[in-house]
């Protein structure tokens, strides 16, 4: 039985304007020890499926799915109070802005220990020391004093670790990675991915790593699946999906990497993501694609089989990624 | 935090400079003349006239009268009443307790209720707490306070007779004066029911005094919340399993407190310096009737000394509210 398993999920939020489809039927499974990557621009519902799950939306999201099941357990009749036990504990998350996710009126030390109370029983000089073993874990060095230093004295690279600290507090079996190193400098960029890594790879958690940076999956990542405009297009593990992408998108997001380029000018995708008010009629990425012809502009695409990719497409690609871009 | 402290400390002395000049010399824009006004309807001859301004010493250039009124609020000396001949300080002292009896009720009530309210009305945005909430202080705030005490009066004290229509106290019950708190007083005097009725000439006053900051306080928590609620460390804190009392209560509040603390602040500094409206409508002897009196009388120390009084203690206050800026948030005690 895998640790995650997430059918058909749909997220709708209410806006002044009418229902907004965030997350489309999106489709997610993670064992027990897997990392998956949710790769897709900024707009394709990425987050939003992992704060559904988590139940941190707001009360205008409308959440709906086949099967939403963690651990055995089903997440979309569980109780708030129920829930709660389950975030934080079993299930974790860390966000993409470690500066503003930390509480400035708070000390690191509280932050910490604040996680601990919530879900274990330890006396307050276990916490203590659970957490100089925590910040010991993710690297910080003096985490003594650390533990009393306050959100604005850590750098952006110090705040992340922190959160990972708080995340990792009670060992959870699944870690989700929001982002985490987006709003960080290239070289600590590095050093958190790595970090986590290592983690993930130490404690045996499973780990789903959102992020909008294709360097990032090829490093951290088994499995990568790619969402756009709140669908899941392809699933694939990294290897495969560097070698010979499935989806018309996946191609184009690969060959706009810089190492890629065998042009001076990098290839971008024309237009952005369809928002609330142009969703077009049958593919949703029909008015981005160079290969669409009448039928994606007005038939729903089928999803393809595991030896495509599961794309959701026409027109998959069938051969390797070179000769597709080319 | 001392460096903090000491730091807010120096910024009262060019305040305090500022308030002396201004309160001496605002009185003295004023058209009128005090000794026309004490003169009344009966008029004073040009020579008594000349000779009384000699006695008070408005023959002087201003400069020279600022600078024995300024050297005499160094030493602690405020001047006399020119009507009733008394210290100001004296005077001040007498009737500041009342003030201060009643703006503390009504401040207590005014957070007592307005901090919660504001916190629901925010967890709760659009849902009829909400909404009722944000009229109720819409009303609460634009309603003329004069015409909200005599309501409140018509009804409780008129028509249920449930409190007493004006006073500190019922005149039956008589005992010394030991710290001028009415409360306090009639519980050291010991007499039955004495606590009972001072407590009971407290309740409208209270409450009308109360309304303004009660409405302020609670919008402005309502707003605060909602603008911490979307912040990035909420959803961490609620990430990690923790119920949404603790979420709201404390992560959420505590930052929130920063523009409630300032308002609260504020509505302090504006009570103490008496309540005009609501002190002449309870007959309560606070300073705001003792200060408007002395306006009309042209009582130039009374009304450049109670107002530096004021002005002292509202920068009192602000000093406080600075001090707890830093306690609620170690990032400002850092600057």
């Amino acid at each position: 039985m895998p640790l995650l398993e997430i059918r058909n999920l749909t997220v709708e939020f209410t806006t002044a304007a009418g229902p907004f489809r965030a997350v489309d039927g999106v489709d997610a499974t993670v064992d027990q020890g897997d990392v998956l990557a949710i790769v897709g621009e900024s707009g394709s519902g990425k987050s939003v499926s992992m704060l559904a799950m988590m139940g941190l939306l707001p009360w205008t999201a409308t959440i709906t799915a086949d099967r939403m099941s963690f651990d055995g357990r089903d997440l979309r009749n569980l109780g708030a109070r129920e829930r709660r036990k389950v975030i934080g504990r079993d299930m974790a998350m860390i966000f993409q802005e470690p500066m503003s996710s930390l509480n400035p009126c708070f000390t690191v030390g509280f932050q910490i220990k604040e996680a601990l109370r919530q879900h274990l029983d330890l006396s307050r000089a276990e916490r203590h020391t659970r957490a100089l073993e925590l910040l010991d874990l993710v690297g910080i060095p003096d985490p003594e004093t650390r533990l009393k230093a306050f959100p604005h004295q850590l750098s952006g690279g110090m705040s992340q670790r922190v959160m990972i600290a708080m995340a990792l507090s009670c060992n959870p079996r699944l870690l989700i990675a929001d982002e985490p190193t987006t709003a960080l400098d290239v070289t600590i960029q590095a050093q958190i991915l790595d970090l986590l890594s290592d983690l993930q790879r130490d404690t045996g958690m499973a780990l789903i790593l959102i992020t909008h940076d294709m360097g990032v999956v090829a490093e951290t990542a088994q499995r990568v699946q790619v969402q756009y405009a709140g669908q899941k297009v392809e699933e694939q593990p990294v290897r495969s999906l560097f070698q010979s992408p499935h989806h018309p998108y996946t191609a184009a997001l690969l060959s706009a990497l810089p190492e890629r380029a065998t042009e001076r000018r990098l290839p971008t995708i024309p237009g952005v993501v369809p928002g609330q008010f142009d969703r077009p009629q049958g593919c949703l990425f029909s008015p981005r694609c160079a290969f669409a012809d009448d039928t994606c502009r007005k038939v729903d695409p089928p999803v393809q089989g595991e030896d495509m990719g599961f794309a959701r497409c026409h027109y998959p690609i069938a051969t390797p990624a070179k000769e597709a871009t080319s | 935090m001392l460096r903090y402290f000491l730091s807010r400390l120096l910024t009262f002395v060019p305040t305090f400079l500022g308030v002396t000049l201004i309160s001496f010399a605002f009185i003295r824009v004023l058209p009128g003349d005090p000794i026309i006004a004490m003169a009344g309807e009966r008029g004073v001859t040009p020579e008594r006239y000349a000779e009384l301004q000699e006695q008070f010493g408005f023959d002087r250039p201003l400069i020279v009268q600022f600078w024995d009124y300024f050297t005499g609020v160094l030493q602690g000396d405020l001047g006399q009443s020119f009507v009733t001949r008394k210290p100001v300080w004296d005077e001040f002292f007498t009737l500041f307790p009342a003030t201060l009896e009643l703006s503390t009720c009504a401040i207590i009530l005014a957070v007592v209720l307005g901090l919660p309210a504001g916190v629901i009305a925010a967890t709760h945005r659009g849902k009829l707490f909400d909404r009722l909430l944000m009229s109720s202080a819409l009303v609460g705030y634009s309603m003329p306070i004069f015409w909200w005490a005599l309501l409140l009066i018509i009804v409780f004290s008129g028509n249920l007779g449930w409190t007493p229509v004006s006073g500190r106290i019922d005149l039956l019950y008589y005992f010394p004066n030991v710290t001028g708190f009415m409360l306090i007083d009639s519980l050291l005097s010991g007499q039955s029911g004495a606590f009972g009725s001072a407590v009971k000439h407290l309740i409208l006053p209270s409450i009308v005094l109360a309304t303004i900051p009660l409405a302020v306080i609670a919008r402005q928590t309502r707003s605060a919340m909602l603008e911490v609620l979307s912040e990035d460390y909420i959803r961490t804190a609620r990430a990690k399993g923790l119920a949404p009392a603790r979420v709201n209560g404390l992560h959420a509040l505590r930052n929130a407190m920063i523009p409630v603390v300032t308002v609260i602040g504020l509505m302090v500094g504006t009570l103490l310096a008496g309540a005009i409206l609501t002190e002449t409508i309870f007959s309560w002897p606070g300073i705001g009737k003792w200060m408007v009196d002395s306006i009309f009388r042209r009582d130039y120390p009374v009304v450049q000394g109670g107002l530096l009084l004021v002005a002292v203690m509202v920068m009192v206050v602000n000093l406080i509210v600075d001090l707890l800026y830093g306690l609620i948030n170690p990032k400002i005690r850092k600057r």
